[in-house]
């Protein structure tokens, strides 16, 4: 159990509330090679059982996170991964070397997914040549654990997962936001500053756990699901379709405490099941 | 400060045509320290429309009796749904959040201005039993379209000197705060202000005519209310920050405002 990027900082906000050891690992914010401000305010909309944002990669880049940020998450007693952005091939590619160098960092995971920012992110994620390229790219300097992050926005997930594998990923993680979109009807204004932004929450758990059940039976790389999770059955649920682990992300909002739940309750069913390894659930759904 | 997600128990409503108090109660543990201008993620249920926590001020800490009061007032489902709680209801929070006002020296008896707008009235009682009890002298200015929006006054008047507004004239000079005449007497050593932006605009413009200390309090739209999405930033001049985190109450010279 991972808490995904984006929902967690950079862990610190959440140690009052939870012991990070109780967790897999966390994966920080998305890092990007320069510091990036982000988008305009307003960056969120609560949608019906969920939340649109639009933060567009706020962060103050590699340099900072490998000087700044990197002493203090590498003290944590958890693994640290960290989510990696950019505009082009070569940013990802720089960005990746430098989070390379760092010891306590076990693995990335690549970011080709996001809706929030004009150029990049989320086009390479979108076809298999640009994914094929970035993994590509990332894959000949990057000699750890290579996770790539898929976006729900295309046509054909397991085509695009089919891609990242064959161009050197060792997992896929899914889903990324749905690209998604809210209006004032009484302001005649969109809710976002960019018009459009990300959905996650509950409502978008469906989506997501169709998305890894197809993955799952096209790849041989272990897939990492997430979507909508907030409790210990929805968990569950994407292990069953074929996740070999799972992330929490908005759930974290709302309660700070629920990653730590959900491991627990993961604990009791595998109990109340007879369950001795977690791992047997992995695609264990019966048709 | 730690923050902590914690259960308290509906123990005393009051409520108003535009707004309610609610008097939350811990039955276990005492309640976190907690300081004036600091608020609270509220949960309201889970129903798809309030699927997020909602936002709301300290009105009050009651250590003693280990109660959080909370001045609401009735916007959206969130909010009404809050009104409708039954006595009992358990209600589900995750506080101390935010970066408090600023309390002068103790040392140091300072006059204070406290502004409030609307439901903008809510941090400021707590903020003026603190300047009370640490010798400092509070006055509260307050304001609302009408006289319904003048609540909790009787709680107010035990910590400082009242000046109302009203825009209606329902109740004392009618017109926004900032037409008051105690503004037009001796300067306060500081203002502490929230309300509507509009309003809080006017009076940071005001505390900047007169080379006044001001702080204000923000209301941007938050998610986690922890600093780890980074939903709710403001553009200050030193970038975009968070309000839920390095704010909600911010000095006037840190934001950007066209004051
Ligand atoms: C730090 C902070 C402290 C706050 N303190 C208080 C408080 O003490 N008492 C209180 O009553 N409210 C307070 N608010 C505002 C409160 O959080 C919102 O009114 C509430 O979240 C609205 O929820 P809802 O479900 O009722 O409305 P929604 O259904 O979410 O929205 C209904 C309508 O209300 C408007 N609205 C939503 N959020 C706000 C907002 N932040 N400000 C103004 N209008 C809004 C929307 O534009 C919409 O038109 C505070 C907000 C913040 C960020
Ligand atoms: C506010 C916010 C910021 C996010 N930032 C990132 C990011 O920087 N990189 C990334 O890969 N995903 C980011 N995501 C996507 C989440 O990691 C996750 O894929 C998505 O929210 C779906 O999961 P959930 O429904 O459990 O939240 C963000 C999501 C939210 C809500
Ligand atoms: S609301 Fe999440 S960072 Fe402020």
């Amino acid at each position: 159990m991972l808490t995904a990027s984006g929902t967690f900082g950079y862990g610190r906000e959440y140690t009052d509330f939870i012991d990070l050891s109780d967790l897999g690992g966390i994966i920080v914010k998305g890092t990007t090679l320069h510091p990036r401000e982000g988008n305009a305010y307003p960056r969120m909309a609560e949608t019906p059982s969920g939340m649109l944002n639009a933060v567009g990669l706020q962060n103050k880049g590699v340099d900072y996170f490998v000087e700044h940020i990197y002493p203090e998450v590498s003290q944590y007693d958890t693994r640290v991964l960290v989510n990696v952005s950019g505009s082009t091939v070569d940013d990802y590619v720089a960005c990746a070397e430098k989070i390379q160098a760092l010891d306590k960092i076990p693995a990335i995971e690549l970011n080709v997914s996001c809706p929030n920012v004009k150029q990049g992110g989320m086009a390479f994620g979108v076809s298999c040549e640009g994914i094929a390229s970035v993994v590509g790219a990332v894959r000949k300097v990057y000699h750890k654990h290579l996770m790539v992050k898929l976006s729900p926005n295309v046509t054909s997930i397991a085509d695009i997962a089919m891609a990242a594998e064959a161009a050197g990923a060792d997992s896929v993680s899914l889903i990324n936001t749905l690209l998604g979109m809210s209006i004032d009807a009484e302001k005649r204004r969109p809710r976002l500053s960019t018009v459009t932004g990300g959905l996650s929450g509950a409502c978008v758990k469906p989506v997501a756990l169709r998305m890894v059940w197809q993955v799952a039976k096209a790849v041989k790389i272990p897939v990492i699901g997430l979507g909508g999770i907030s409790s210990a059955t929805d968990a569950i649920e994407f292990l069953l379709a074929g996740a070999s682990a799972v992330q929490i992300g908005t759930a974290n909002f709302i309660d700070p405490a629920v990653s730590v739940k959900v491991v627990r309750g993961i604990e009791d069913y595998c109990e109340r099941h007879h369950i001795e390894a977690v791992s047997s659930l992995t695609g264990a759904l019966e048709i | 400060m730690t923050k902590r997600i914690i259960d308290l128990r509906l123990v005393e409503k009051r409520e108003w045509p535009q707004a309610v108090l609610l008097k939350l109660r811990s039955d276990v543990e005492p309640l976190p320290e907690a300081a004036p201008g600091q608020f609270v993620q509220v949960r309201v249920d889970q129903s798809p429309a309030t699927y997020l926590r909602r936002p709301i001020s300290i009105h009050f800490i009651d250590r003693e009796r280990r109660e959080l009061w909370l001045l609401v007032r009735k916007v959206g489902a969130g909010t009404r749904a809050m009104a409708d709680w039954p006595l009992q209801t358990r209600v589900n929070v995750v506080f101390p959040l935010g970066h408090p006002y600023t309390l002068p020296k103790a040392s140091k008896k300072e006059r204070c201005l406290l502004v409030g707008g609307g439901i903008g009235l809510a941090p400021l009682l707590y903020l003026g039993k603190m300047l009370h009890e640490q010798g400092h002298h509070p006055m509260f200015l307050l304001g609302g379209r009408s006289a319904d929006d003048l609540i909790q006054l009787n709680e107010f008047e035990q910590y400082g000197e009242l000046c109302l507004t009203t825009e209606d004239g329902s109740a004392g000079i009618k017109g926004l705060v900032t037409a008051h005449p105690v503004l037009q007497g001796p300067s306060p050593d500081r203002i502490y202000c929230c309300g509507p932006k509009p309003m809080m605009v006017a009076v940071a413009r005001y505390a900047r005519q007169k080379g006044l200390w001001c702080e204000v309090s923000l209301e941007n739209t938050m998610a986690c209310g922890i600093g780890a999405c980074l939903c709710c930033v403001e553009d200050t001049v030193e970038g975009h920050r968070c309000v839920c985190q390095e704010g909600p109450v911010f000095n006037i010279n840190q934001l950007k405002w066209q004051i």
